[in-house]
C-alpha cells in the first residue's frame, strides 16, 4: 500500500466519522426536540413547568414494552396478524394510556394549583416526577425491557455512514408530529389553546373551556413525551426501556431552556443543537484523557449554562416583563 | 410585663428570640430532653425505645440534614431563589473535608484535625457558590431551577472523574472521623467515634456523635434564626417578595443574591462533610438529584421561610423512612402470625411471598409491589404534592393553627 492510499483511507475515515457524528447528533436531537416540544406545549398552555416529563417519557416507553411484548395485548388476540400491525396497535394503545395518565395527573394534582406561584406548581411536578418515576422503575424492574419494534437492528449501509431503520422512522414521525402540531394550532381547539396560553381569564370570558384545554395540552404533552421515550429506547440508542430512561429524558431540559421555555420553534432548534453538541463531544472529546468518561453526557448542561449567561431567557424565549 | 404576655413595649422585645415566658420554659425543657436522649436508659423502668443506638443514628441523620436544610431555607425560603443544586454543594463540602481531614493514603488526604476541615467544608463551597452566583443572578425564577439542576449533573460528572479525590464510582472513599485533635497527634483529645465514659456515664459511639451533632445543630439554628432578624435577612426577604421594589429601596440585588448563595452553600458544605463522615464511605453518586429533592421536600413540608418549620421538616422527612420500615416490618410479623383484622388488612397492602398481591413487598430483591425504599420515595413525592396543595405553610402552618386554637380558647378568633 502506498502512503497516498493510506492518507486517502484516513481521510475517508475522518469524513465518515464526521458524517456519523452529524447524523447521530441529528437523530439524538430529534428525540430531544420531541420531548422539548411536549414540554413547551404544557408550559405554554397551562403555565406548568413539568419536571415529570422524563418520567412520562419512560412510562410511555414502558407502556409500549408492556403492550407489545410483556402482556402482548393486541398480538394475543390476533395471532395471524403481521408483526408490524400488532406493534402499531400496541403503540396506539400505549399512547392512549400515556394521554390518559397525563390528563389524570393534571386533573388530580395540577388543577388545584391553578393561580398559585409558578415555582410552587413546578415543585408539585417534581413530586409527581418522583412518584411516577419510582412506580415506573418498579414495574420495569432491573431488566431492560425491549419494545419489540419491527425495525430491530437493521440499517442501510451508505458507505460513509450507516442509517438505522429506526432513525428513518424517527425522522418521519418527528416531521409528521411537528407538522401535525403546527396544523393543530390552526384548528378551532388549537386557537382556543393559543388564547388560553395568552391569557387564561380572558379566554374563559370568551367561552373557552380552559379546563378542557389543560387536559388536552397534558394529553398532547404526555403523548409527545411517550414518542420521545420510545425512540430513546430503541436500537441506535438503547435496546429497551430501563431505569435510566427517565434520566436520559432529563437531558431534554437543556434543550428547552436553550430555546426558551415558551417557544416551540426554540424547543425544536434547541433539541437539535443539544443533540449535535452531545454527539460531537462524544466523538471528538472522548480522546482527551483529562475530561474523563461520560463528558458527552454533561455537554448539554454546559451548553445550557453558557447560553443562559448570554441570553437569560434562552434563544427564543419571551423576556418576562417585570413590574414593581 | 407579667400577665400580659403579648404586650411588647419595644421593637427589641417584639423581635426577641424568646418573647414569652412560655416559650423560654418550653424551649429549655425541650433542650434538656434532647440532651438526655442518649442516657435515656439510665432512667429506671424507661421503655426500650429511643435509647436504641439505631434510633440515635436516625436522629443524628435528622440533625445533619437539618443543618443543610437550614441553608437551603435561607436561599429558597428567605431569599426566594429556587435551587436544586444543594447536593452539589454538599458533595463539595464532603470532598473538601476528606481532602483536608482524611489520613494520608492512596487518595488525597492531609490528616488535619476537625477544627480545620469542618470550617473549610463551609468556606470552599461558599466560595464556589459565590462563583456560580453570577449565573444565578442573571437567570430568574424557573430558569434558575433548571440551571441548578444542571449543576447537580455536572457536579456528579466532576466528582466521578476526579478519582484521586473522590475514589471514583467503584469504591468511593473514606472520610475523616469525628475526632477532636489539636494537631496530628496519635490519640485524639476527644473521640466522638468510639465508645467510652464521659463524666462517669458509659456512652456508645452513636451517643457521642449525637451529642456532637446536637451542639452543631444548635449553633446552626442560632445562626439561621439570627440571620433572619438582621439587615441581611430583611434584605433577602425584600428580594424574595418583589425584587425590583427591593432594588428601588436600596437593596443591592446582586450583592445579596450572591450572599444568599454563599451562606446557603456554606451550610450545605458543612452538612455534606458531616453526612460523609457519619456514613464513613460514600461514592460520588451519593450527591445526586434525589438528595437535592430531599432538601426541597424538607423545607416545603416543614414550611418554607421558617427555621422551626425547617427543623420539623427534617425530623419528618428523615425519620419517615425508618418509621415506614419499622411499620411494614411490624405488619409483616402480624401477617405471619395470621390472626385478627390487622393481619387481614395488612395482607392487602403487603406482599409477603412471590405470588401474593400487595402495594409493598418485604421480600429481599425484587418482587411484586414496591420495595420499602421505593415506597419511601413515592411517599416523599406524594407528601410534597399534598402539602403544596393543601397546606402550603407546611408543618409549621399546622402547628400555628393548633397553637392559635389553644391560645384563643375558648374563642375561635
Amino acid at each position: 500500500m502506498t502512503p497516498d492510499i493510506l492518507i486517502l483511507a484516513q481521510e475517508a475515515g475522518e469524513q465518515s466519522k464526521l458524517a456519523a457524528t452529524i447524523w447521530d447528533g441529528l437523530s439524538l436531537g430529534a428525540i430531544y426536540a420531541l420531548l422539548a416540544m411536549g414540554f413547551v406545549i404544557i408550559f405554554k398552555a397551562t403555565q406548568v413547568l413539568n419536571f415529570a416529563h422524563g418520567a412520562l417519557a419512560a412510562l410511555g416507553a414502558f407502556f409500549v414494552a408492556s403492550f407489545a411484548t410483556i402482556i402482548d395485548v393486541p398480538g394475543r388476540w390476533m395471532p395471524d396478524a403481521p408483526a408490524w400491525l400488532t406493534w402499531s396497535l400496541a403503540v396506539l394503545l400505549a399512547l392512549i394510556a400515556a394521554a390518559v395518565v397525563g390528563m389524570v395527573l393534571e386533573r388530580l394534582f395540577l388543577r388545584p394549583m391553578v393561580g398559585e406561584e409558578l415555582f410552587a406548581v413546578a415543585i408539585v411536578t417534581l413530586g409527581i416526577d418522583i412518584v411516577v418515576r419510582n412506580i415506573t422503575n418498579d414495574w420495569i424492574g432491573t431488566d431492560i425491557r425491549p419494545l419489540g419494534d419491527p425495525w430491530g437492528t437493521n440499517f442501510f449501509d451508505l458507505g460513509l455512514l450507516r442509517i438505522a431503520h429506526t432513525e428513518i422512522a424517527q425522522f418521519v414521525v418527528s416531521i409528521v408530529l411537528v407538522v401535525g402540531i403546527a396544523l393543530f394550532f390552526r384548528s378551532r381547539t388549537g386557537i382556543a389553546m393559543r388564547a388560553t396560553a395568552f391569557d387564561q381569564e380572558a379566554a374563559r370570558a370568551q367561552g373557552i373551556n380552559v379546563g378542557k384545554i389543560f387536559a388536552i395540552s397534558w394529553a398532547i404533552g404526555a403523548v409527545l413525551a411517550a414518542v420521545g421515550g420510545i425512540f430513546a429506547s430503541t436500537f441506535p440508542r438503547r435496546i429497551g426501556v430501563d431505569q435510566a430512561t427517565a434520566f436520559f429524558a432529563f437531558k431534554a431540559f437543556p434543550a428547552i431552556i436553550l430555546g426558551g421555555l415558551d417557544s416551540i420553534v426554540g424547543a425544536v432548534i434547541g433539541g437539535f443543537v443539544i443533540g449535535l453538541a452531545e454527539a460531537a463531544a462524544g466523538t471528538y472529546l472522548e480522546q482527551f484523557e483529562f475530561l474523563g468518561s461520560g463528558f458527552g453526557g454533561v455537554v448539554p448542561y454546559i451548553v445550557m449554562l453558557i447560553v443562559l449567561l448570554v441570553r437569560p431567557y434562552g434563544l427564543f424565549g419571551t423576556e418576562e416583563i417585570r413590574r414593581v | 410585663m407579667r400577665g400580659r404576655p403579648l404586650l411588647f413595649t419595644s421593637y427589641e422585645a417584639d423581635q426577641a428570640l424568646m418573647p414569652t415566658t412560655t416559650k423560654k420554659v418550653a424551649l429549655t425543657v425541650f433542650l434538656i430532653a434532647l440532651v438526655l436522649v442518649p442516657v435515656y436508659d439510665v432512667i429506671p423502668l424507661a421503655p426500650d425505645f429511643l435509647s436504641k443506638d439505631d434510633w440515635l443514628k436516625v436522629l443524628t441523620n435528622v440533625m445533619i440534614f437539618a443543618i443543610g436544610a437550614l441553608g437551603l431555607n435561607i436561599l429558597t425560603g428567605l431569599a426566594g431563589q429556587v435551587s436544586l443544586g444543594h447536593a452539589f454543594f454538599m458533595g463539595l463540602g464532603a470532598y473538601t473535608a476528606a481532602a483536608l481531614g482524611a489520613p494520608e493514603g492512596p487518595l488525597v488526604g492531609l490528616g488535619l484535625p476537625i477544627w480545620i476541615w469542618l470550617p473549610a467544608a463551609a468556606v470552599v463551597p461558599a466560595l464556589v457558590g459565590v462563583l456560580v452566583g453570577p449565573t444565578a443572578v442573571r437567570v430568574r425564577g424557573l430558569y434558575l431551577a433548571i440551571v441548578t439542576l444542571g449543576l447537580v449533573f455536572i457536579g456528579e460528572y466532576v466528582f466521578r472523574n476526579a478519582e484521586s479525590w473522590t475514589g471514583g464510582s467503584q469504591s468511593g472513599r473514606t472520610f475523616p472521623r469525628f475526632q477532636f485533635r489539636l494537631w496530628k497527634e496519635e490519640e485524639p483529645l476527644i473521640d466522638f467515634s468510639r465508645k467510652g465514659t464521659w463524666f462517669g456515664i458509659e456512652l456508645s459511639n452513636e451517643a457521642k456523635t449525637y451529642i456532637l451533632l446536637l451542639g452543631l445543630v444548635i449553633v446552626a439554628t442560632l445562626i439561621a434564626k439570627n440571620l433572619q432578624r438582621t439587615r441581611v435577612g430583611r434584605a433577602f426577604q425584600a428580594i424574595r417578595d418583589r425584587d425590583i421594589a427591593a432594588e428601588v429601596m436600596g437593596v443591592d440585588e446582586v450583592r445579596y443574591k450572591l450572599l444568599a448563595f454563599g451562606i446557603s452553600s456554606a451550610f450545605a458544605g458543612v452538612s455534606g462533610a458531616l453526612l460523609a463522615s457519619f456514613v464513613g464511605r460514600t461514592i460520588p453518586e451519593r450527591w445526586d438529584l434525589l438528595l437535592s429533592v430531599q432538601f426541597i421536600a424538607i423545607i416545603l413540608i416543614g414550611g418554607a421561610g421558617t427555621v422551626t418549620g425547617t427543623l420539623m421538616g427534617s425530623l419528618f422527612v428523615i425519620a419517615l423512612p425508618r418509621v415506614v420500615q419499622d411499620f411494614t416490618g411490624w405488619l409483616s410479623d402480624k401477617i405471619a402470625a395470621g390472626e385478627g383484622i390487622v393481619a387481614k388488612v395488612g395482607d392487602f397492602f403487603i406482599a409477603t411471598s412471590g405470588d401474593d398481591f400487595g402495594i409493598v413487598n418485604t421480600l429481599p430483591g425484587t418482587g411484586p409491589g414496591l420495595s420499602v425504599f421505593q415506597l419511601n420515595l413515592v411517599l416523599y413525592g406524594l407528601l410534597i404534592i399534598v402539602f403544596l396543595i393543601f397546606e402550603p405553610l407546611g408543618l409549621y402552618g399546622i402547628w400555628l393553627r393548633v397553637r392559635n386554637y389553644w391560645k384563643g380558647w375558648p374563642f375561635t378568633y
